[in-house]
């Protein structure tokens, strides 16, 4: 029935016929054509404006309005080193990048929240232990988890949760209490009844997080919609270390999670450099420098820290600096649409406000999308939005409009 | 961010932008030693001379800050669009000199038009926070070029006090310049002291420094900020007196060594209040931090 010369043709029908849904998809989409060089030599997509509006789409939907977030934060980290954190599926095991992530997360949650404390229980055996105890010290963290890291055995979320639930009891009611939990093990041993463990974490106040290596387990996603948390999971290395960061900077809080009071805290002034005294957080004499204590006068080698001695907690302004971001956001930034360019004043915007390069406008040869600032009307460049989002917090238009603004009067 | 960390900075390129205050109300007023505007504008435009024959691939930026605003006044890097070189014109210093000087004169004459608006003499303070934020947008800018980008670093050059309205911003452009590694220098040619840039060069590890006699800034220009980061190692350069990290109270606005801090908003108060009067929340208790109460069920 078939002749040799109509060989191709019924094949290319027969093969068009068998192909699937989703291969119909893909069947004219030569994707390889969109890709050019840029003047550096590095591929581009061409629709450079098209990803530049899908990324800030994600970012906005990240980003809250201006909410209330948890500053003082007691967050413990929980670890799973059950033999499920032993398999070799990340490379080189799971336990290998956990521990790089968790060092990471460490040093970005003491930047962003100074004046927070962090400890860490680790899972094994199908008991939880305490590793670290709350302290504001990242190097006493990342140590201990560095010195244990032997999977074994199983793990058992109750244990976790009870230990993380009995200790978060001790602090003072203004700290908002957390924990979060990686867990790569599917399923949990328990000695008791899971739920009412849930629950007990529920009605004190703590909020668990889970990010999960192997798969959604509907007691983490319960514990978490319960406590108000996050529940997500992993699908590769960079995506794990994504998730675990997202839990750095402060998370947004229910009014009544925590009660507002008046925390009394010390800001100790520099010691004189040619002064020797024993410091009191390693028992050690030290030559110069250091902080002393406005309150009983002792010695302490840095800050944030709790003073020894007489228990008042020793910050310097700079560390609530650090925070005062979340209570003055900068606003999203509008998207400024072709039409608009095209009527509006671009000959006077021809350049980034912030940078000075070359902004996009119709006809022209740079691509990609130009940013608004709602409140003084300036341009912006993709890469200056993201970077004032992200890591600035200022907007320089607004900054130059007038001495007299709008914030609070709020001085150092 | 993660483009700008991974391409390795070159050593001895650096890339200095200027902040220069030309505010008006400083330089109008007469100062104790008889340091005008034109003797400060030609020590700055030698120094600038001075750093771009240091090396031929350095980069100088200035920025202007006024009472109100800020603005670009000069990029070496921008000439031409070439990547490499620049055009044999603008190699001229007078050129240069004389570039940078029309685009001041423009400044000045906008900045002027625009603070017949603003408040009395004494709330005019010099746009800080606009211009350091303007150059660490620009400082990223350099730090994604994808080959050897050069080193970055701001030099502030400020005459007028600190404007404590601008703290906030202040602080999150220095904690900024911190995670981008920029250090942030500072040399003081007014009378006081500016809490504001020692807390930004000890935080980002600059220099900060008040020349006693302005009358020879050239020379302090050179033998402190001229040289590259990498050079900054085998110097003997001034180092900080003693930075001040106190805070100061929101009702009194007085220096404090202990205070009470709103667990909500951060706020600072020297003595115990009934309602924190930045967020409004309500403060029940009379001790902070006692101890939790068994939860009722």
């Amino acid at each position: 029935m078939l002749s040799v010369e109509d060989d191709g043709d019924v094949e290319a029908e027969e093969a068009g016929r068998d192909m699937e849904a989703y291969e119909r998809a893909y069947a004219d989409d030569r994707s390889w054509e969109d890709l050019q060089e840029d003047e550096s030599g590095r591929l581009r997509v061409v629709d450079v404006a098209q990803q530049q509006r899908q990324h800030r789409k994600r970012v906005a939907a990240m980003a809250g309005a201006h909410i209330q977030r948890g500053i003082i934060r007691y967050l413990y980290l929980l670890v799973d080193l059950s033999r499920a954190a032993g398999e070799m599926d990340f490379r080189p095991s799971r336990m290998g990048v956990v521990a790089n992530c968790v060092e990471a997360f460490v040093r970005e949650f003491f930047d962003q929240n100074p004046l927070s404390h962090l400890g860490i229980i680790t899972l094994h055996n199908g008991v939880a232990q305490c590793l670290t105890d709350l302290s504001g010290s990242p190097e006493t963290h990342i140590r201990a988890l560095r010195a244990n890291l032997e999977c074994a055995g199983d793990a058992s979320i109750q244990n976790a949760i009870d230990l993380a639930r009995g200790l978060l009891c001790q602090i003072p009611t203004y700290a908002h209490r957390e924990t979060l939990l990686i867990f790569s093990a599917l399923s949990t041993c328990d000695p008791g009844d899971i739920l009412e463990a849930v629950q007990r974490c529920k009605d004190a106040n703590i909020r668990c997080s889970v990010v999960g290596l192997a798969a959604e387990i509907y007691i983490c996603k319960l514990l978490c919609e319960q406590t108000g948390g996050n529940y997500s999971v992993a699908t590769s290395e960079t995506h794990l270390k994504d998730l675990i960061m997202e839990h750095a900077p402060p998370p947004p809080v229910l009014a009544e999670s925590a009660v507002a009071s008046l925390v009394r805290m010390g800001f100790p002034q520099r010691g004189a450099e040619d002064a020797v005294a024993l410091c009191v957080c390693h028992g050690e004499v030290k030559m110069g420098g250091g902080y002393i204590c406005p309150c009983c006068k002792a010695r302490v080698c840095e800050l944030p820290t709790e003073c020894h001695i007489c228990g008042l907690m020793l910050v310097s302004s700079p560390h609530l600096a650090r925070s005062y971001h979340h209570l003055f956001p900068v606003p999203h930034f509008e998207e400024l649409e072709g039409t608009a360019m095209a009527n509006g004043r671009e000959s006077e915007f021809k350049l980034c406000y912030g940078c000075q390069q070359k902004l996009p406008f119709p006809g022209g040869e740079v691509s990609g999308v130009r940013l608004v600032c709602p409140r003084c009307r300036q341009h912006f460049c993709y890469d200056c939005d993201l970077y004032i989002h992200e890591s600035l917090h200022n907007c320089p238009g607004c900054e130059s409009i007038s001495s007299t603004s709008s914030l609070p009067d709020l001085q150092n | 961010m993660s483009s700008a960390m991974s391409a390795p900075r070159s050593d001895d390129v650096s890339a200095v932008v200027i902040l220069l205050d030309v505010n008006p109300y400083f330089w109008g007023t007469k100062t104790s030693t008889g340091f005008t505007f034109e003797q400060f504008f030609q020590h700055v435009l030698v120094f600038i001379n001075c750093i771009l024959l240091l090396s031929h691939l350095n980069q100088v930026t200035v920025i202007a800050m006024g009472a109100s605003a800020c603005t670009f006044l000069y990029d070496s890097a921008a000439i031409d669009g070439t990547a490499s070189g620049r055009s044999k014109q603008e190699k001229r210093p007078e050129s240069r000199s004389t570039t940078i000087t029309q685009k001041l004169q423009e400044f000045v004459k906008k900045d002027e038009a625009a603070e017949t608006n603003l408040g009395p003499v004494e709330n005019q303070f010099s746009n800080l926070s606009g211009s350091l934020s303007m150059a660490l947008c620009y400082i990223q800018r350099i730090l994604r070029k994808p080959t050897a980008p050069p080193q970055p670093r701001i030099l502030c050059v400020q005459g007028f006090p600190d404007a404590p309205q601008q703290y906030i911003a202040v602080m999150n452009s220095i904690f900024s310049a911190q995670r981008c590694s920029v250090p942030i220098d500072a040399c003081i040619v007014g009378s006081q002291h500016s809490a504001f840039l020692q807390q930004a060069s000890h935080i980002t590890g600059g220099i900060y420094m008040k020349p006693p006699q302005p009358e020879g800034l050239f020379q302090y220009l050179t033998m402190v900020f001229a040289t590259d980061l990498y050079s900054r190692q085998f110097l003997q350069l001034p180092r900080s007196a003693g930075v001040d990290f106190r805070a100061s109270c929101f009702c009194h606005k007085r220096t404090i060594d202990m205070g009470f801090v709103c667990s909500v908003c951060l706020s600072i108060f020297c003595k115990h209040h009934k309602a924190c009067s930045t967020c409004g929340a309500n403060f029940n208790v009379k001790k902070g931090g006692q101890k939790r109460k068994h939860p009722s069920s």
